[in-house]
């Protein structure tokens, strides 16, 4: 019987009745009396001198405030990155500035020159073009590989080359996999392409400063996945001001993906304009803005080679890695092809030796950070490619030499090759649901039916694991971060029961508003409508690392859990003095707490309002009041996995790849909303086949970026995907999370693309056409190229 | 500037607005009600879909000086009577149709021009209307779920909400 409300329960999401009614507040929906408006000048070449810049004509037009450059900047700090990778010699990556507006030198195509701040927006548009920039071009860097020739063009000049670093991992292995592969009965290798793709997330941000003379105290109004990041990164590193004095607020955001995440110029500008002008200054992005100042994600080239032995068992994994790290460094840039990128290249599998060399690089590009998976999808991407075409080499089944090589249910605790330890997993479970549920056996009359219609049908398969939680702090300190990855929880109970939860993960689709109630009011024996969930404004929650790398409900879910059995914890001593009992023999159930053994009852809003007028309270004691804040540090990441099944077919003629089939069997450990669960799979689904058939964002030799907008970017329509079968029933809880759960944001996106590949490989492979690879977005040309090749 | 008047949710409403003012601008901006989105620039998105004179228009293509005296509906008049949501709003929340919520409004007024025209309309003929609208969060298929309730059908394989 499925649960109707409480943890397990498809709670309707309590957020959906203001989106749904127009009552929503995102950022662009604020506006504060005497606001000015910021636009952005932005550069129109990659790469490129500024000689000068002449704002006189423009600050005389009507209604402009002030036009700032780089020289209004010279006290501020450039915008940090929040995580330090050392390379293979043991030196630190090297971190050019970056400043809030170009200084010098423009970097890349929408690289932010000038702002004009206006009365309105249309006379900050209109003044724009009369700011006279003059800029000599420089040749661009845009192909990696050519940015690390001797001599070529360097994005910084500062710098010695165009290598951020150089990275081996793990570096002691290397010799024994080199002698893997000398022995190997069998090697298989691949040359692959993750392509470059924008996050794209609906609601293009926004940034709203404003200053307030009397306290000295400032507010940024921002769409951010972690205001208190924001917070930190801004206040710290970037314009000086003290955390108390600085307010960040990210009211209702309008999807992420990780394009939030970041710490963005724009913010700065407009808290930093406040201030200079002493009034409010907004700055909304246009979708034309978003495409060349939202940070790019993926974009990596990769050769990846698999040794076998005689048995078809994996023994060793080499890879070399190109990861474009764009004109500058985004917060979290450096750990997405190393950290988050290479200790999942074990993926499901015994491999015992794995080395993995990763060479970032800068390019006259946009800055590439983590998109939904980040650096997981990449891994994943390269392992179950290769897999594939391996299975194809040897002529045995893909799911077959898969289910030879997994880790099996025994053997966990598993430490894999590459630092990482997974707590949990049953990867034969997943892959036995996927195959069922997706009629794995009966896809032969299914091709063949399709062969009927002059199509051809492809299966293919692809497993993930995932490192999710993002954590624990003292781990990710070893490994470069510049922060901590705890997350904090404030339960304040009120006098009459009801309750105020206080979380630092920040909801922007994820629903939450109601998950996270749905936890507290089924620990309390509540209804949920009693509990509420405040996030998004660092001047009401205590602290937050905010929400990525699917960690809300795993590290932000659990603080929550401890701050509430904090909360029990002592409403139990006050209810033990009410009920002149002991308090070991306090018991809390359906919101009453009971004497065991007795029929002593009595209600929580009894002991709650006890907690507050403490007239019969033993003072002696406890202190009065019934608020409670927790810190969440946990001991591992979580390890989520799956398998995905997605069945294609490709039309000879054009080339047209058509998903007709996807079935998506994972293993999140508990889940709290299954409804929100599966909602949250099919979103990361939509967005890897958009991956793998349509999305790309591609540069010309100059870096003029020529996939920017909605016109050239194909982002997946509704009538670009098929009905998704998604489940969830394969469970291993987390073995060291008090609700067990492991995060399911991004799974669709990192097992999906592969599947899509393997797929239409699969179909044109038992057509006849000997196709070992094509890059993604598998396009109609692509897939007719190479069947006419 | 110029005064433009219009009918809104059943309100006969003025603002100012300058001859290249949108109607998007106009209701978010003129009249303060921020339930009409903008996602995009280039008229794609569909975030921005309200009613003029009873047809879907996305609301960035057309001058607010276009839409005088027209009669437009939002999403912010597509509850009931009495505040409650109303048959497609509900449907949204019961088959957990959004997200984040951005494209929600647009998706709304779409699915509710789609259901005046065609009052049963087919899985595929749903994914075909919603061409003009982009959703990031969705997948669309709880959107399309949905849309195949509001209009009283059968939804295949769904876990409606509680
Ligand atoms: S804002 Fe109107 S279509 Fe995107
Ligand atoms: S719900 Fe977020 S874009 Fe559709």
């Amino acid at each position: 019987m499925p649960k109707d409300s409480g943890i397990g329960a498809s709670s309707k999401r309590r957020e959906d009745v203001r989106f749904l009614t127009g009552n929503g507040n995102y950022t662009d929906d604020i506006n504060i009396n005497g606001q000015t408006y910021a636009h952005f000048i932005r550069s129109d070449v990659a790469h490129g001198t500024i000689n000068s810049i002449n704002t006189a004509a423009a600050e005389a037009m009507d209604g402009v405030i002030k036009v700032f450059t780089a020289a209004d900047f010279a006290a501020a700090g450039g915008i940090p990155c929040g995580w330090q990778i050392t390379d293979r010699d043991g030196n630190a990556m090297q971190e050019p500035k970056h400043p809030i507006l170009a200084e010098g030198k423009v970097r890349h195509v929408g690289d932010p020159i000038a702002v004009v701040v206006a009365e309105t927006l249309e006379a900050a548009r209109d003044a724009a073009e009369a700011v006279e920039i003059d800029i000599d071009e420089l040749p661009a860097v845009i192909d990696m590989k050519a940015a690390l020739d001797d001599g070529a063009t360097k994005v910084h000049d500062d710098l010695t080359s165009n290598l951020c670093f150089d990275w081996g991992f793990v570096e002691e292995n290397r010799e024994a996999v080199d002698a893997a592969f000398a022995e190997a009965a069998h090697v298989t290798s691949l040359d692959l392409v993750n392509n470059r793709l924008v996050a794209n997330p609906m609601e293009p941000r926004v940034a709203i400063g404003d200053y307030n003379r009397s306290d000295d105290e400032y507010t940024l109004y921002t769409t951010s996945q972690n205001p208190h990041v924001i917070r930190l990164l801004m206040g710290a590193f970037v314009l000086s001001i003290p955390e108390h004095k600085l307010r960040v607020v990210a009211p209702d955001v309008g999807g992420g993906f990780g394009s939030k995440i970041y710490h963005y110029a724009e913010e700065a500008f407009c808290t930093f304009a406040a201030k200079v002008l002493n009034r409010p200054v907004k700055w909304t992005s246009t979708r034309a803005e978003a495409f060349v100042s939202d940070a790019h994600g993926r974009d990596h080239v990769t050769k990846i080679e698999l040794a076998l032995d005689a048995d078809n068992k994996f023994t060793a994994i080499r890879t070399e890695t190109y990861a474009n790290m764009g004109a500058y460094l985004s917060t979290f840039a450096p750990a997405i092809p190393t950290w988050l990128h290479g200790t999942l290249m074990a993926g499901n599998y015994t491999t015992p030796l794995i080395y993995v060399n990763v060479k970032a690089v800068f390019t006259n590009t946009v800055p590439v950070d983590a998109y939904r998976g980040a650096g997981r999808p990449e891994a994943t991407f390269q392992l179950e490619r290769v897999i594939d075409k391996a299975a194809r080499e040897l002529g045995v089944d893909p799911a077959e030499l898969r289910r030879q090589n997994f880790i099996k249910p025994d053997q966990f605790p598993y430490a894999t090759p590459v630092a990482v330890e997974y707590d949990t997993g049953d990867y034969d479970a997943t892959l036995d649901k996927v195959l069922e549920l997706g009629d794995y056996n009966g896809f032969a009359a299914r091709a063949a039916e399709s062969a009927a219609n002059g199509k051809l049908r492809g299966i293919g398969l692809a497993n993930y694991i995932e490192a999710c939680g993002i954590a624990p702090s003292n781990l990710v300190g070893q490994l470069g971060a510049r922060a901590g990855l705890y997350e904090s929880a404030k339960v304040r109970v009120n006098a009459t029961g009801s309750i105020s939860v206080f979380t630092g993960s920040h909801s922007h689709g994820q629903g939450h508003e109601t998950t996270f109630a749905q936890v507290v009011a089924d620990m309390i024996g509540l209804p949920e409508d009693q509990i509420d969930i405040v996030h998004g404004d660092t001047s009401k929650v205590p602290m937050g690392m905010g929400t990525y790398g699917s960690r809300s409900l795993a590290v932000g879910g659990s603080a929550m859990v401890r701050a509430t059995e904090k909360i029990i914890n002592k409403a139990k001593k006050i209810a033990a003095h009410l009920m002149e009992a002991a308090e070991d023999d306090i018991e809390l159930k359906d919101g009453q707490f009971s004497v065991a053994g007795t029929d002593k009852s009595v209600a929580w809003g009894d002991v709650t309002l006890a907690a507050y007028v403490p007239h019969n309270y033993p003072l002696e004691d406890i202190e009065p009041g019934l608020e409670e804040t927790a810190f969440y540090d946990p001991a591992n990441f979580t390890y989520p996995s799956g398998s995905y099944l997605c069945e294609v077919e490709v039309d000879p003629d054009t080339g047209t790849v058509d998903v007709v089939a996807f079935t998506a069997a994972d293993d999140f450990g508990n889940v709290i909303n299954p409804m929100i669960v599966e909602g949250q799979v099919q979103g990361g689904l939509a967005q890897g086949i958009g991956q793998a058939l349509r999305e790309s964002a591609v540069y010309d030799d100059n870096g003029q970026l020529l996939s920017g907008s909605f016109m050239d970017y194909a982002m997946p329509r509704a009538d670009d995907l098929p009905n998704l079968v998604v489940d969830h029933s394969s469970c291993t809880p987390c073995t060291h999370n008090p609700l067990g759960v492991k995060g399911c944001g991004e799974a669709g996106a990192i097992g999906s693309p592969p599947a899509v590949v393997n797929a239409v490989l699969d179909a044109l492979n038992r057509a006849g056409h000997k196709v070992d690879h094509i890059d993604m977005p598998v396009s109609p040309a692509r897939v007719w190229a190479a069947m006419n090749s | 500037m110029a005064t433009i008047t219009m009918t809104v949710n059943g309100s006969e409403v003025s603002a100012e607005a300058e001859g290249r003012t949108l109607l998007s601008q106009y209701l978010r901006e003129g009249l303060g009600m921020t339930g009409t989105h903008v996602g995009c620039d280039t008229s794609q998105c569909g975030a921005c879909v309200v009613h003029v004179n009873g047809q879907a228009v996305k609301s960035c293509t057309m001058f607010a000086a276009e839409a005088a005296g027209a009669e437009v509906t939002t999403v912010e008049g597509m509850a009931n009577a009495d505040g409650s949501l109303g048959v497609i709003q509900q449907a949204f929340q019961d088959h957990h149709g959004l997200q984040c919520g951005f494209c929600t409004p647009g998706m709304v007024m779409s699915a509710a021009a789609l259901l005046k025209d065609n009052p049963k309309p087919t899985e595929a003929e749903i994914r075909d209307y919603l061409e003009g609208n982009i959703c990031r969060c969705t997948g669309y298929q709880n959107i399309v779920r949905a849309i195949m309730a509001a209009s009283g059908q059968e939804v295949p394989g769904a876990i409606a909400a509680e």
